[in-house]
């Protein structure tokens, strides 16, 4: 077996994650984690949704902000997926989308301030880079045919709509419903940090124990995930584009000054500001990446790799919940159940809820990672085995499992584990804000103690790891030959 | 959803610009997030109220999820009276050329930081920071908080001559006061330091459990909350706005409003009274 490029790269990936357990900080801090967790989960059996008159606004805003970005992010995202085949497009994208939205949101706070186009441009960018990337791997897959038979000196534009287009339509409409539900969760998150959608009341309620309103919260956003397909309908979709900048609310109105500040002083090292110059540059840098960045890249990449291999681990359990191989209708409907609350719920609510449940340490983050991202892969994979047909006298039960169906899969399965590396990271990252040490919680100590100069100099960091990891994912899914496909 | 036509992306974009609505007749204000958001809403609802009818003017409380948030609205004019802490008052005076801090609370002239443990530690009450909190897990409040951060970290260092991470097991950020209460009384941490204020009115409202958290320690005093405004605001709201905002606040007697803080009642305050707080942040390296 270990003669399987793909074992054994799985079993590096192991290693690394066992001796990153070595390191990591593991602990439920928690006197009475139990009771707390059985807290919650009366908490969401006995929702309070009158709680607080201000929930109904903020499933709306939730909704507006995610359409909006959304939106402005599919329109460039688009244009950018045009020319991506330059060099520095595909540079300016990768950056882009290495930043996390919430980081984009802190960058934005500062000089937009509680301003909707604080929360719209949070989503919208990130967001571009990804359509940017995904568009443009779709328009390349499209069958160049159409487009020899057209008669000479058609127009490009023509062209291309007549014939590009047509061809990837489905999968393009597919791809950016997807992001929309990952803009609904982007949106939500969004809270935590002062804009006015869900994670704003969800915050407020689970710090003060409010169990029962943010059980109402949970559901309400399960709900709204979950019906999508009933209420997102091709013909109200202009309704909804043209109507959500009016349901942003009004903020606070935006000081132009502020943004040249930002640029022009907040964000220039303090040595430089201070007329030290670069010589006082080089101590500056030091001291920032010996007591910051470096703790920081160590705990975020112990944590990632921690946080991927349980992904996987939980994606291989968790596919036969859904698989028609295995079970009846009743389970399987509850396995979808399971499935769907797991990857509707952001990592980073997810991650909250665990901090405040089970006290601070690295678990929760592991933990939340892990069910998000391997619920999504579980689906996906699940999906996949049941478009496979066994011989009618194929083994049953454990065996079906190990030796017919996740050799099937196990190939879509890694390539769909390394696609999700670089989120993965990303959000790790992000979870440093919660009070997990890693990148995310510099950035936020760097901001708190309003030092601009160091939050960016960490959140470039944070892109550029990012970057490494995405181009090592897919070069190892190139080795590997694993067929990589955008819409997970 | 891909291909809306560009007019819709104009438009869209052009809204949101235009949706800058809140009128420039607005006095905003703010306030750092130290405790539960719910007791915040209600007691700056209370306090806005106050001020709209003393005022004859427009007023209007917005919360926000961080210190650093409070900081940032206030130096960026998105509001122009802030409720702040020791710490943040200086960060943001220090942003604003002009603003000036108007009034404290009474109790604010000498406040207290209470170092509370989880009877688990079995430490008892002291005149100084026990010895035996070495290798403890312990929390602050938020990271600019005064009481839950600076004055804490300051007398961690004092006492051992080290780092709170060199100190404890683990060092953790709680958010506010009432989680950092919340945090060592369920023995999630074991120590904690938090705001005195915070304590004596939960203490008082029987919201503590004294059989799991104690008091084993109280700092000596230091200078504390206060409302700082920015030095604009007669040019924007007309002269003398200052000194109305500053008389309104002194004047305030409402014993509701008043316990919600909890302070007896406001006196006047100058930026001079925080000096002691700027010279520990900069030994203590939060700010520059």
């Amino acid at each position: 077996m270990l003669s399987y490029p793909t074992v054994r790269t799985s079993l590096i990936f192991l290693a690394i994650a066992l001796v990153g357990l070595l390191f990591a900080d593991i602990a439920i801090t928690a006197n009475n984690p139990w009771r707390d967790l059985g807290n919650f989960f009366l908490g969401i059996l006995t929702p309070n949704f009158f709680s607080s008159e201000g929930l109904l606004t903020a499933l709306l805003r939730t909704v507006a902000f995610a359409f909006v970005g959304v939106t402005v992010g599919g329109i460039c995202g688009f244009l950018l997926a045009l020319i991506y085949r330059f060099l520095p497009v595909r540079i300016f994208c990768a950056f882009i989308r290495a930043i996390h939205e919430l980081f984009w949101a802190l960058i934005f706070l500062q000089f937009f301030g509680f301003h909707p186009l604080t929360g719209v441009l949070a989503i919208a960018i990130p967001y571009s880079g990804i359509f940017a990337k995904v568009y443009s791997e779709i328009l390349e897959e499209a069958d160049p045919e159409p487009g020899r038979l057209l008669p000479p000196g058609t127009g490009t534009i023509a062209a291309f709509l007549y014939t590009k287009i047509p061809d990837c339509w489905a999968q393009l409409r597919t791809y950016t419903a997807y992001r929309l539900e990952c803009g609904l969760r982007s949106s939500a998150i969004l809270g935590f940090v002062g804009l006015p959608t869900l994670g704003f009341y969800l915050e407020t309620s689970f710090s003060q124990g409010m169990y029962s309103d943010a059980g109402a919260m949970l559901i309400l956003f399960y709900v709204l995930i979950a019906t999508i397909p009933l209420w997102v309908r091709p013909k109200l979709l202009p309704i909804y584009v043209l109507g959500a900048p009016f349901f942003l609310g009004d903020g606070l109105p935006i000081v132009w000054g502020n943004v040249e500040r930002f640029f022009t002083e907040d964000i220039i090292p303090s040595p430089i500001r201070d007329g030290e110059g670069l010589a006082g540059l080089m101590p500056w840098l030091e001291e920032l990446f010996a007591n910051e960045a470096l703790p920081g890249i160590w705990n975020t990449i112990v944590l990632t790799q921690i946080a991927l291999v349980a992904t996987g681990i939980l994606a291989l359990l968790s596919f036969p919940l859904i698989s028609n191989h295995f079970g009846g209708p009743i389970r399987r409907t509850a396995g979808h159940v399971f499935l769907v609350i797991a990857r509707s719920t952001p990592e980073y609510i997810l991650a909250y809820i665990l901090l405040q449940l089970w006290g601070p340490s690295m678990l929760p983050g592991a933990v939340a990672l892990a069910l998000h991202n391997g619920a999504i892969i579980g689906h996906l994979i699940g999906r996949q085995t049941n478009t496979i047909t066994l011989r009618s006298d194929a083994v049953t039960g454990f065996k079906r499992y190990t030796w017919e169906l996740v050799p099937r899969v196990y190939r879509s399965f890694l390539a769909f584990l390394f696609y999700r590396w670089e989120i993965i990271m990303r959000e790790t990252a992000i979870l440093g804000i919660l009070g997990i040490y890693t990148l995310g919680f510099y950035v936020d100590s760097a901001i708190q103690h309003i030092q601009f100069d160091r939050a960016m100099v960490l959140i470039l960091i944070t892109a550029l790891l990012n970057i490494g990891v995405d181009a090592l994912g897919r070069f190892i899914r190139r080795k590997l030959a694993l067929q990589t496909m955008p819409t997970c | 959803m891909t291909f809306k036509p560009i007019r819709t992306l104009l438009s869209s974009v052009a809204l949101t610009l235009a949706f800058n609505t809140a009128s420039a007749e607005t006095f905003v204000f703010t306030a750092i997030p130290d405790e539960d958001e719910t007791k915040l809403v209600e007691r700056f609802e209370g306090i806005a109220n106050y001020l709209s009818e003393e005022l004859d003017a427009d007023v209007r409380y917005i919360p926000v999820k961080s210190y650093a948030a409070a900081v940032s609205a206030f130096r960026n004019n998105q509001v122009q009276l802030a409720w702040f802490g020791g710490l943040s008052g200086v960060q943001a005076r220090s942003l604003v050329p002009g603003s000036q801090a108007i009034a404290q609370g009474t109790e604010d002239q000498a406040f207290y930081v209470y170092f509370v443990a989880h009877s688990s530690t079995g430490l008892e009450r002291e005149d100084r920071l026990p010895e035996e909190v070495r290798g403890k897990t312990f929390t602050f409040g938020s990271k600019g908080s005064t009481s839950g951060r600076l004055i804490p970290e300051y007398h961690i260092r004092e006492t051992f001559g080290e780092a709170p991470e060199e100190v404890f097991s683990r060092v953790g950020y709680s958010g506010n006061h009432t989680r950092t209460l919340r945090l060592v009384e369920s023995g999630t941490y074991e120590v904690g330091a938090m705001n005195f204020a915070v304590w004596e009115k939960e203490l008082e409202d029987g919201n503590i459990d004294t059989d799991a958290v104690k008091v084993i320690w109280k700092t000596p005093g230091f200078p504390n909350y206060q409302w700082s405004i920015r030095g604009d605001v007669d040019e924007n709201y007309g002269e003398g706005f200052t000194d109305r905002v500053r008389e309104a606040l002194l004047a305030l007697d409402d014993p509701e409003l008043l316990e919600s803080f909890p302070r007896s009642a406001f006196i006047p305050a100058s930026n001079d009274d925080y000096e002691p707080i700027r010279s520990v942040a900069k030994e203590i390296g939060i700010i520059d």
